[in-house]
């Protein structure tokens, strides 16, 4: 049996040409494995193959070596192109780039126009969708009247009335303010945890990271660290080694526990580590 | 600033017009148009004028709004009607000045052009102001679908309708942002003789047409991820229905039609 998504020693590379004069592997060898109801969070710094692999996903990119199944189909089956592409939604990083139409509901009809389904049934996936990300009372505006977060959901509800086992998301929250990163998150976490959906969660935010169910860090094309949030971050120094952040209060745990004090090392958020230093404190007295 | 802007000119309402097939009010205003331009006298054109004014009212739309379209027109009005009272002779002379002379052929043209034009733009924007702009794209792809037998790409037109509409906001908002980032940088836009000005644009447009072409790769990704393949098998969320109400609009502006073909016929003809 096959888990949902399978990357069977893949390697990709982009065609050279004048931006890229030697086609080096953006992802090399990598060997992976996805479970369905999975919500995984793919982090690296720019240029580590994080897109690539979002764009594997569902054959946007198809790999020169190995091979990627999506819930069994081999993604190099041109058949079964578009299959895929409906079972695997993409959120891209640019909201404007990615909405189609002039009113909001127009927008999320699009995909299940494109896959010929009834029209009594479009209504009820479209109401549905907007239901679910919050948008229903946006639905007959115009896209470029909302705020960032907000066409970002949209872009969301668009992808999940075409009814996706997975959406994979590319930094969806990169060019959104605090607010819209949260309304973003919180939207993928609920469709995750409500409907099952699987969740590729890509994104340089640790705090976003943190929520996820597995955390994949990646570095130069391959898989550096894996596993559940709290095993991942706990590895400072790799993480540091590759150029990226941990989160605060993991930084901070740290130091207490060099000069001594005595608490777990994979404390990951704010609130837990404040509960925690009460708790100390409380002992203490 | 950016969000004042509506995409097309539609005005929220919801009266029989709005209502009313998109496709039928397509028709209806290419109808009315060639009405305009057949009437011959002052009775006929009386009758188009009454025709525009209950469609109107019908309509509910301020009759400001309409005022406001015509306001960017009023030189081309004036202009036409200058140029016809001069150049076209014919019939009573009324004034003699040397080499030019006004008829009364001439300003009877001069007239009906002013009229003619003014009520072009005002059924025109019936069409606009009742009609969403994405329904609007769905009527012509729908009007022109018998183009089809001639490998007319017709839904591929319709398509690009659309996305330019959609992305006209995006764009205005992307010259905004390209046009301060470059007086931050010391650009003076607003001064100088006009080749200055029109030399100040250059490093406006050239990354204002890199982007756009930035965006239209990503779109193209981003709806080939949505699986689009273009118009085959594809359906439609929002099913345009007709209505005894369509037919019966479209038979009075027949019945128009006809009317000004007999008004012509039996009243003379001023023109």
């Amino acid at each position: 049996m096959k888990s949902y998504i399978e990357f069977e020693d893949v390697s990709f590379a982009y065609d050279e040409g004048e931006d890229n004069p030697v086609a080096e592997n953006v992802i090399e060898n990598m060997n992976l494995k996805i479970e369905k109801g999975d919500f995984v969070a793919v982090l690296g710094h720019n240029g580590c193959g994080k897109s690539t692999l979002a764009k594997l996903c569902n054959a946007i990119l198809v790999p020169q070596q190995g091979k990627v199944y999506i819930d069994g189909t081999d993604t190099a089956d041109e058949d079964k192109l578009y299959d895929i592409r409906q079972k695997v939604g993409m959120v891209f990083q640019n909201p404007d780039n990615q909405i189609v139409a002039t009113i909001v509901e127009d927008d999320v009809a699009f995909g299940p126009e494109n896959l010929g389904v009834e029209p009594a049934e479009i209504r009820r996936r479209v109401d549905e969708a907007l239901k679910n990300v919050g948008m229903y009372e946006f639905r007959t505006f115009e896209p470029h009247k909302l705020s960032g977060g907000q066409k970002q959901r949209v872009a969301i509800a668009g992808i999940i009335a075409m009814k996706p086992d997975c959406i994979v998301l590319d930094e969806p929250t990169a060019m959104l303010d605090p607010r819209g990163r949260r309304e973003v998150m919180d939207t993928v976490k609920r469709l995750n945890e409500e409907y099952g959906i699987t969740v590729i969660f890509i994104t340089h935010y640790m705090d976003e990271a943190v929520k996820a169910k597995r955390v994949i860090v990646m570095d130069k094309g391959k898989i550096v660290l894996d596993g559940k949030p709290k095993e991942v971050f706990v590895n400072i120094d790799t993480l540091k080694e590759i150029g990226l952040d941990v989160p605060e209060a993991t930084e901070l745990t740290r130091m207490l526990i060099e000069k001594g004090v005595n608490m777990p090392v994979d404390i990951l958020d704010v609130d837990e580590l404040f509960s925690y230093i009460i708790k100390l404190t409380e002992e203490k007295n | 600033m950016i969000s004042d802007i509506t995409i097309g000119q539609y005005y929220k309402g919801d009266s029989f017009v709005h209502k009313m097939d998109p496709r039928i009010k397509i028709l209806i205003t290419v109808i009315f148009i060639v009405m305009i331009f057949m009437c011959k006298n002052f009775l006929s054109l009386l009758l188009a004028g009454i025709f525009l004014v209950a469609s109107i009212f019908a309509s509910r739309v301020p009759f400001r709004m309409f005022f406001k379209s015509l306001k960017p027109i009023v030189p081309i009005v004036i202009f036409t009607a200058v140029i016809n009272i001069f150049y076209i002779g014919g019939g009573k002379e009324l004034l003699s000045l040397g080499f030019v002379s006004i008829t009364s052929k001439g300003v009877f043209t001069a007239v009906f052009m002013a009229v003619r034009i003014v009520l072009l733009i005002m059924s025109s924007s019936i069409l606009t102001y009742t009609t969403v702009p994405t329904m609007l794209t769905d009527a012509i792809e729908r009007l022109l679908s018998p183009l089809k037998i001639f490998h007319i790409q017709v839904h591929t037109l319709a398509m690009m309708m659309t996305l330019a509409l959609r992305f006209i906001p995006t764009l205005i908002e992307e010259i905004e942002r390209i046009m301060n980032a470059q007086k931050a940088r010391g650009a003076d836009f607003e001064n100088g003789s006009l080749t200055d000005r029109a030399k100040a644009l250059v490093p406006v447009l050239i990354p204002l047409f890199v982007s756009a072409f930035r965006r239209a790769y990503e779109l193209a990704f981003a709806m080939n991820c949505r699986c689009y393949t273009g118009g085959a098998g594809r359906t439609r969320m929002k099913q345009m229905k007709l209505h005894i109400s369509d037919f019966a609009a479209l038979f009075v502006f027949a019945a128009g039609f006809v009317g000004i073909i007999l008004i012509n016929k039996f009243f003379g003809v001023v023109i």
